[in-house]
């Protein structure tokens, strides 16, 4: 459904990909993991066409994502839901025009069908009471939910999520996890979460790539990643600080720098 | 000249350039916009109605002090019964557009400016994107519209505002009867002085505007970002108001 074969993109002078390859399958849930500033944010930014490969090919539903006119990528995005890392709310509209937004800018639908379908929509995500709410008098969760009912609105093929647990408290990371697996399962919409939560994404996660210094270092079910030996993905898995993946910031010699003047 | 004489020049034609360029996305994107009307009211409501307090006081000040300096000087030629009509001119041609434009860059020009800011450091306008819904069209059209409507009709209130003020010193603070300082104010202004006025505040409208929307929109995301097109907003429009100025002046006169 989304694959991204040998894909370079770099900013400046900084390689953010260096020949990335990833296929995602339809229907399941396929985990996206690295440590911070690896790119994964980057990655669905790529595939949803917002920035493109210096070099390397993105397809979607078959599609050549570089080679589609802007008309084009628009109706490719209507086939995609995407949630957001702080939710990316409308901070002007009430969490029912949210939820109703694309729908209002891409369906003529009666009045009474557009409230039936948000109302469904947000009762999905348990927020149906919260409709008349402002963005600013949600929690953190709450804003999550939504922007996740919002993303669903439009019945999408294919999800992707953006960090979804970030900052979330327990409840509501729970909340959010039984959400993604049960839109998965009874919607059949294939997922596609980047995460660095690796007891959330072992929980139910099909299948997972590991990315590493621009490149997959380690890919497969949940299981075979905590079983593979290889060190950076122990470093991953077990959380250590230092390993393969430094501490510390590429820095000259610390003792000769605090003895220059 | 120094050595970066170039590169400045140079940077500032890429820029000129690019706004230009973003002018002609947003006009493109204008006639869809009108598809939600509603959006483009609310622009205006927000960029017009949300200034006329501000508009109105300083219309009043500014015609005060017209009124004062203006009595004082033609006062030395035994012309005070013409201080309608000097008022009403300098109103109309300068003083109005001129600074209702000012005072528009600074209220409304940079309330947009940080709006669209703010929504984009808060991934608002990349949402839209991924909602396949362009940004350009749903958020900044309208507002271009707004700001471009609004003007005219803040700039007239200025004017008669003013004129009023000019009204409350000559009439009834120095003696000036009124009916002398209406008919000739009235027999002295024809349509070419609020032609030009409206062609001035029509072209500031744009101006306006555009610097804010495109400051907005290319605000880096960052707290200091959007601090800073906020800032370019007023100081750039402030600039391009006078140069304007200057040039329609020049091509009327």
């Amino acid at each position: 459904m989304i694959d991204v074969r040998d894909v370079r993109y770099g900013i400046g002078d900084h390689a953010v990909f260096s020949g990335l390859n990833v296929r995602v399958a339809a229907g399941g849930i396929t985990a996206i993991m690295g440590p911070s500033g690896t790119g994964k944010t980057t990655l669905l930014r790529l595939i949803m066409g917002q920035v493109l490969p210096q070099a390397g090919r993105i397809s979607v539903f078959g599609q050549d994502v570089s080679a589609l006119a802007r008309a084009e990528l628009y109706a490719l995005r209507q086939r995609i839901g995407m949630l957001f890392q702080n939710g990316a709310l409308l901070t002007g509209m009430s969490v029912f025009d949210n939820v109703a937004f694309p729908v209002r800018e891409h369906a003529r639908l009666p009045a009474p069908v557009l409230r039936e379908l948000v109302l469904m929509k947000l009762q999905a995500v348990g927020l149906r009471g919260a409709a008349e709410l402002m963005p600013s008098e949600l929690s953190g969760g709450m804003a999550r939910r939504v922007a996740l009912a919002r993303a669903i609105v439009m019945d999408p093929e294919v999800l992707l999520y953006d960090e979804p647990f970030v900052g979330l408290d327990p409840i509501s990371k729970g909340v959010i996890l039984r959400l993604i697996q049960s839109l998965n399962r009874t919607l059949h919409i294939t997922s596609v979460l980047v995460s660095h939560d690796v007891p959330e994404i072992s929980a139910i996660a099909d299948y997972t790539y590991l990315i590493s210094g621009g490149k997959v270092v380690a890919e497969g079910s949940p299981a075979q990643l905590r079983s593979d030996a290889s060190e950076v993905v122990q470093q991953f898995v077990s959380g250590a600080p230092d390993g393969p993946v430094a501490f510390h910031y590429p820095a000259p010699d610390y003792f000769t720098q605090l003895l220059e003047r | 000249m120094s050595a970066r004489t170039p590169f400045h020049l140079g940077r500032s034609i890429f820029k000129l350039g690019a706004v230009t360029r973003f002018l002609l996305r947003v006009l493109a994107q204008t006639p869809p916009s009108l598809r939600h009307p509603g959006l483009t009211v609310e622009q205006i409501y927000n960029a017009g109605a949300r200034s006329l307090v501000i508009i109105m006081l300083c219309g009043l000040f500014v015609g005060m002090v017209l009124g004062l300096q203006a009595y004082d000087l033609l006062a030395r030629f035994g012309s005070e019964s013409a201080l309608g009509v000097a008022a009403a001119l300098g109103l109309l041609r300068e003083l109005g557009p001129v600074l209702t434009a000012l005072l528009f860059a600074g209220r409304a020009g940079t309330a947009l400016a940080s709006e669209i800011g703010l929504m984009g450091a808060t991934d608002q306008l990349t949402a839209m994107e991924m909602m396949a819904v362009d940004p350009l069209r749903y958020v900044v059209a309208p507002r271009f519209l707004g700001g471009l409507i609004a003007m005219p009709l803040l700039t007239a209130i200025f004017d008669c505002i003013g004129l009023y003020g000019t009204q409350l010193i000559g009439v009834s603070m120095m003696g000036i009867p009124s009916g002398t300082f209406w008919s000739q104010t009235v027999s002295a202004v024809n349509l070419r002085d609020i032609r030009e006025g409206f062609i001035k505040s029509i072209v500031f409208g744009v101006a306006c505007s555009l610097v804010a929307v495109y400051e907005g929109y290319y605000a880096e995301h960052t707290a200091e970002g959007v601090g800073l097109a906020t800032t370019r907003t007023v100081v750039t429009s402030a600039v391009l108001i006078l140069f304007l100025d200057y040039i329609l002046t020049a091509m009327f006169l």
